[in-house]
């Protein structure tokens, strides 16, 4: 991530500017030079550099402290650090005046520029961490989170947006981890009861007098334990949302009173006998097959057509595997920033051992073995050894899969990447691995072109 | 010469012709600093490098520099065909400690690695054992392995591979 912060180093000594470049750029930074003021100053006005390094003693009207000056009033929130050959109290004190952030004498120690770099730098990252942070807050749940290039899944996102506004109750389904909540909170987040609350249920997760109590909420003495009265689900969602999830698990008595609130907008707490009236849209989620269930009579028809207004069904990840690197991708960078490790992404490899897969938890379990692997990897590409854990299951399936039509050739272009994944690319020990020698390796490698 | 060899066929699809030594020019000692400018040896090497060459490497036992920093382990031209490895830091009598010849050429082989990846556009790691990362003294060198961390072994050969097709 470092390539994203630009420096900006300014000596009228080109052998100064160019090495001094040449050795950030090592470091993954993109630098660019300037050997006079004037010529810094056109630099940033067109680019807002993360750091600039100036010489204090130029010739040719522009002066280091003067060029500063004019980088400042471009820049408020530049870094600016001052570079001389001589250390005196009285520069180094206008230099600070001036708004110069640093102060530094050459030749110095790499360590100690390293270090005052990556200090700046990590400034500037909290700085846009934040920066990210407040625009996440802002819009937490909208349709950005969901990740696809899948022509069903962009009907699904149009059919959120277009129904977002309704009252009409809304049932998705879809298998465990695709997905349903997300898109149950962008239904709300982007239509008219955004602020209003979003409750979620889960009404798998609880015994049927429970979830009773929990939805409904009930009356002081209703039940031993009951010492006040308490709201439910369905009041705190007054006005906005309720998301009822693993709705196919709910016992007929709960099915009885779920249909009365779809038709009649009320309901009894437990235990009490006022009815309590609200406005609350319904939005039901399962991974079951409800019209199986009202078929075998263990779901209520009516309940079921009352729930399916409007239906979404989202396909499982296996049905969409082209969204399977725009997700990785997606998912690689927010978990790099959520556990704070720089992870560029995942080699070819793994990547198709990724795309391999069946993913039976769908986007949730891609989700979690993408962190598990970021979590245990040591370096900042993820590749295959770092989803062993699946590996098994996919080479079974590839140990069939080989598809026929594949050219021998085809075989082993795979067979020579599999092999120089497994040793990190060192040409001499897969040579030995694969039985062939090392100019062989290389012929093959120009042959088949292989590369990203 | 041996060690670098050694680095360069492990880990690169090129094949290695050795050059005759080229002469350090006078003017490219800083006698206020000790040290040899390193730019211009980069610059002479950058010259001498064969019409079919896909690198240059320079190794050389003189300690090196550049304007703004007090010394170098080496020095490459990023995503360039030129590389300087100096062997005056790595030696353990620097350090007033006695000649350590196997040591010398464990750390000759990281730097060359090191400055090598450069060439080919891989940055400074953050792994302290991968020859990608970044040292800025003898103890950090020492911690290296010599070889890249699977990411930046990676990425060197799909580097390589592109370069070859």
């Amino acid at each position: 991530m470092k390539n994203i912060w630009q420096i900006l180093v300014v000596d009228d000594e080109e052998v100064m500017c160019e090495s001094m470049a040449a050795w950030l750029r090592e470091d993954g930074y993109s630098v660019d030079t300037a050997t006079r003021g004037r010529e810094a100053v056109e630099l940033a006005s067109r680019t807002d550099y993360a750091i600039y390094f100036i010489d204090l003693k130029m010739p040719g009207g522009m002066d280091g402290i003067e060029t500063l000056m004019e980088i400042r009033r471009l820049h408020p929130e530049a870094s600016l650090v001052i570079i001389t050959a001589y250390a005196t109290v009285d520069t180094a004190i206008q230099a600070m005046k001036e708004g110069a952030q640093e102060y530094i004498v050459k030749p110095c120690n790499p360590q100690e520029i390293s270090m005052l770099v990556s200090r700046i730098i990590k400034v500037k990252n909290l700085q846009r961490e934040n920066e990210i942070l407040r625009k996440k807050l802002t819009k937490q749940y909208n349709f950005r989170d969901v990740v696809t290039k899948n022509a069903r899944m962009q009907d699904i996102l149009q059919l959120t947006q277009d129904i977002s506004s309704l009252r009409s109750t809304v049932l998705i389904r879809g298998e465990s981890g695709t997905g349903k909540e997300l898109i149950a909170r962008a239904i709300h987040y982007s239509g008219s009861r955004a602020p209003e609350p979003f409750v979620a249920v889960n009404c798998a997760a609880l015994t049927e007098s429970l979830l009773e109590s929990e939805l409904f909420g009930y009356e002081k003495g209703a039940f031993t334990g009951a010492g006040a009265q308490t709201r439910g689900k369905f009041e705190m969602a007054e006005g906005g949302t309720i998301f009822l999830d693993e709705i196919g698990d709910i016992s007929p008595k709960l099915q009885a009173d779920l249909l009365r609130v779809l038709q009649e907008k009320a309901f009894y707490r437990v235990g009490g006998g006022v009815e309590v009236h609200v406005d609350v849209r319904v939005i039901a989620a399962t991974n079951k097959d409800l019209q199986e269930a009202v078929r075998q009579e263990r779901f209520r028809d009516d309940l079921y057509y009352r729930l399916n207004v409007i239906e979404i069904k989202i396909p499982p990840l296996r049905e969409r595997r082209e969204d399977i690197p725009l997700l990785t991708d997606h998912l690689v960078e927010r978990i790099s920033r959520e556990l704070g490790k720089e992870i560029a992404g995942v080699s070819e490899g793994a990547l198709n051992l990724l795309m391999d897969y069946d993913w039976p938890g769908n986007v949730r379990e891609l989700e979690n073995a993408l962190e598990r692997a970021m979590v245990t990897s040591r370096s900042r590409v993820l590749t295959e050894a770092d989803f062993a854990f699946l590996e098994r299951e996919v080479s079974a399936k590839r140990a069939w899969s080989v598809p026929g039509g594949v050219t021998m050739e085809e075989l082993e272009r795979r067979a020579i990447i599999a092999t120089l994944e497994r040793t990190s690319g060192n040409i001499k020990e897969a040579a030995a691995m694969l039985g062939i020698d090392r100019s062989t390796l290389y012929d093959k490698l120009k042959r088949y072109e292989i590369q990203r | 010469m041996d060690a670098a060899e050694r680095a360069v066929l492990d880990w690169f699809p090129f094949d290695v012709a050795r050059m005759e030594a080229i002469g350090i020019e006078k003017d490219w000692f800083r006698p206020a600093r000790e040290q040899y400018e390193s730019v211009p040896m980069m610059r002479t090497l950058a010259a001498a490098m064969p019409a079919d060459g896909a690198r240059i490497l320079g190794l050389t036992a003189v300690d090196i520099s550049i304007p703004m920093l007090s010394f170098l382990f080496g020095q490459a031209q990023f995503n360039g065909p030129v590389a300087l490895v100096s062997a005056a830091r790595l030696r353990q009598e620097f350090y007033g400690m006695p000649a350590d010849e196997s040591l010398l050429l464990e750390r000759l082989t990281k730097e060359v690695l090191h400055e090598l990846g450069h060439t080919s556009g891989l940055i400074h790691c953050p792994e302290t054992n991968c020859a990608m990362s970044l040292a800025t003294h003898i103890g950090l060198v020492d911690m290296k392995k010599p070889s890249f961390c699977n990411g930046c072994g990676l990425q060197m050969v799909r580097r390589m591979s592109a370069l070859q097709g």
